[in-house]
């Protein structure tokens, strides 16, 4: 499997593995911040904009 | 040639414009991100080989320095954004630098957390007052300010302008404090554990490398983009056109 | 009329406000002396310890302490005002800044500067440095004085302005800390210091130069609209 031995090998990256998988623990996150906050942001505009209509058209 | 340009810029300038054509822009962009980075990080996880002096832990580089190269990009990008806005009174300009703001933190802070994961194996501790982490950290000060400025400012466009005023301060003095933090780090502490010059990197770590900061290029301005279309329609609410867009958006949900 | 004898007004006038606000003025001050005598008491009262650490807590207490009075550099003239009519004079609105960046250094950063040496007595700082701090000081808050006008009138509309101005200044702030301690300390070890106090200098007449500028198009933004 590449440059490991083994899955297990890859896993412990050679006593490294906490660091490199925290490191890219963060780096997922980071991205699926970056990701789902515009997502979230177009809900609030859409349900703002769908209040603001319901207010109007009494 | 300069009037086809000039054309363009201001087809692009108008909120409108942007919004339409950016959508299959922000869409392909965020797919060839996705694909670029998946593939780069695979590759540098799996298949590059391990590094002679610091083992398997240099594997964070494949992030930490995108992020870090992303961050001082996105940082020159919202001030010539500004300096834009400012100049040609510019409001697109202006929305796109306002939601450069927060992909650009995000980075920043990326960057400052690999680089305090990737400094304990390599140095020791979690924190060392490295010249390159302490001016990240200044960096990411910087970008906080922004987002704070835009928040505290009651009508958008003051903040707009405001912004676009710190970050022109920031920009020109980002080289100073980059400089200073050097100089006082020479000084203070000579020949502790640090990154020497970065040896010669091996083709098979250079290829995902490259892969990977193209891929945090592409992906931070499908995010970029992905977020003015959403400011666009925040602050044009009162045109009819944006009307028409969130009453479809309402009906599609 | 000229524009000497209308920069001379606004001159007086500043200093009469100041004088008006005298205790305003002293919070700096207080602050900088509890900031001096805090420290020994939570680290060390080792002299020799303190003596290496001097350059840096005088430093960082003056900083904070300038910090502390910016929030109030153009807030007075905007609330009743006069910074609008100001703006809109025949006057330059840069020469305006730099009259009232001046008249703040004056009443900050100068007092800050002369009490510098009684308090470097208190931290064990040698006698020999005391010129190069008291240059670096005086230096170094006129241009922490200038930057962080830059942050005030950005700030100046906002109702909790205090807090965001100290976010917004800080970063800018590093490399006028880092080149004034750098010279001290640089001279109480006996290294050459004449390059950060260069630095110093240039960061000095650097602000000098654009920060009137900025802070008047921030000005301009917080009166305007």
């Amino acid at each position: 499997m590449g440059a490991f031995e083994s899955f297990s090998a890859f896993l412990a990256m050679g006593d490294h593995g906490v660091y490199v998988w925290s490191a890219y623990a963060v780096g997922a996150a980071v991205i699926a911040f970056n990701v789902v906050a515009p997502r979230l942001h177009r809900q609030r505009l859409i349900s703002d904009h769908k209040r603001r209509m319901r207010r109007e058209q009494r | 040639m300069w009037q086809a340009f000039v054309r363009w810029f201001h087809k692009w300038s108008s909120p409108k414009w942007f919004y339409t054509m950016s959508q299959p822009w922000s869409f392909w962009l965020g797919w060839a991100a996705t694909l670029i980075i998946a593939t780069a990080l695979v590759w540098g996880l799996l298949f590059a080989p391990v590094e002679r002096l610091q083992g398997n832990s240099y594997r964070i580089i494949f992030i930490h320095v995108p992020s870090a190269f992303l961050s001082q990009a996105i940082y020159a990008a919202i001030a010539v954004l500004g300096l834009v806005g400012l100049v040609w009174k510019m409001k697109l300009a202006f929305f796109v630098a306002k939601q450069c703001i927060p992909v650009g933190a995000s980075m920043a802070l990326l960057a400052l957390v690999t680089g305090a994961i990737w400094g304990k194996p390599t140095w020791g501790t979690w924190w060392e007052w490295d010249a390159r982490l302490t001016s990240m950290l200044v960096l990411l000060l910087l970008y906080l300010g922004l987002w704070a400025l835009h928040n505290a400012m009651e009508r958008p466009e003051s903040g707009d302008r405001a912004a676009a005023i710190l970050a022109l301060v920031g920009v020109v003095n980002l080289p100073i404090i980059k400089f200073s933090v050097e100089w006082w780090n020479t000084l203070h502490q000579p020949a502790t554990l640090k990154f020497t010059e970065a040896p010669p990197m091996h083709t098979s770590m250079l290829i995902p490398f490259l892969m990977a900061i193209l891929g945090f290029y592409l992906a931070s301005m499908a995010w970029v983009l992905m977020r003015t279309r959403l400011e666009i329609l925040q602050r044009e609410r009162k045109s009819r056109w944006v009307e028409d867009e969130l009453n479809r958006f309402s009906e599609g949900q | 009329m000229t524009l000497l004898p209308l920069l001379s007004s606004v001159f007086r006038r500043e200093m009469q406000l100041a004088y008006r606000r005298r205790s305003d003025l002293a919070n700096p001050l207080l602050f900088f002396l509890i900031v001096v005598v805090l420290f020994p008491l939570g680290v060390t009262p080792d002299m020799a310890k303190l003596a290496e650490m001097a350059p840096g807590v005088l430093w960082v207490g003056a900083l904070l302490a300038n910090l502390l009075s910016l929030d109030l550099l153009f807030r007075s003239d905007y609330e009743d005002g006069s910074l609008e009519q100001m703006l809109l004079a025949a006057l330059p609105p840069t020469s305006l800044v730099v009259c009232k960046v001046g008249v703040h250094w004056l009443v900050t950063g100068l007092p800050l500067t002369v009490m510098a040496p009684l308090l470097s007595v208190m931290l064990g700082l040698p006698g020999s440095a005391l010129p190069l701090l008291m240059l670096t000081l005086a230096l170094g808050t006129l241009s922490l004085s200038l930057i962080g006008g830059i942050g005030a009138a950005l700030t100046v509309g906002l109702q909790k302005g205090g807090l965001l101005l100290t976010l917004l200044i800080m970063p800018l702030f590093v490399p006028v800390i880092i080149f004034g301690t750098g010279a001290v300390q640089a001279q109480v070890a006996g290294l050459p210091w004449l390059a950060q106090l260069a630095m110093l200098a240039a960061m000095t007449t650097g602000s000098l130069a654009l920060a009137p500028l900025l802070t008047v198009a921030a000005l301009r933004i917080a009166v305007g609209d």
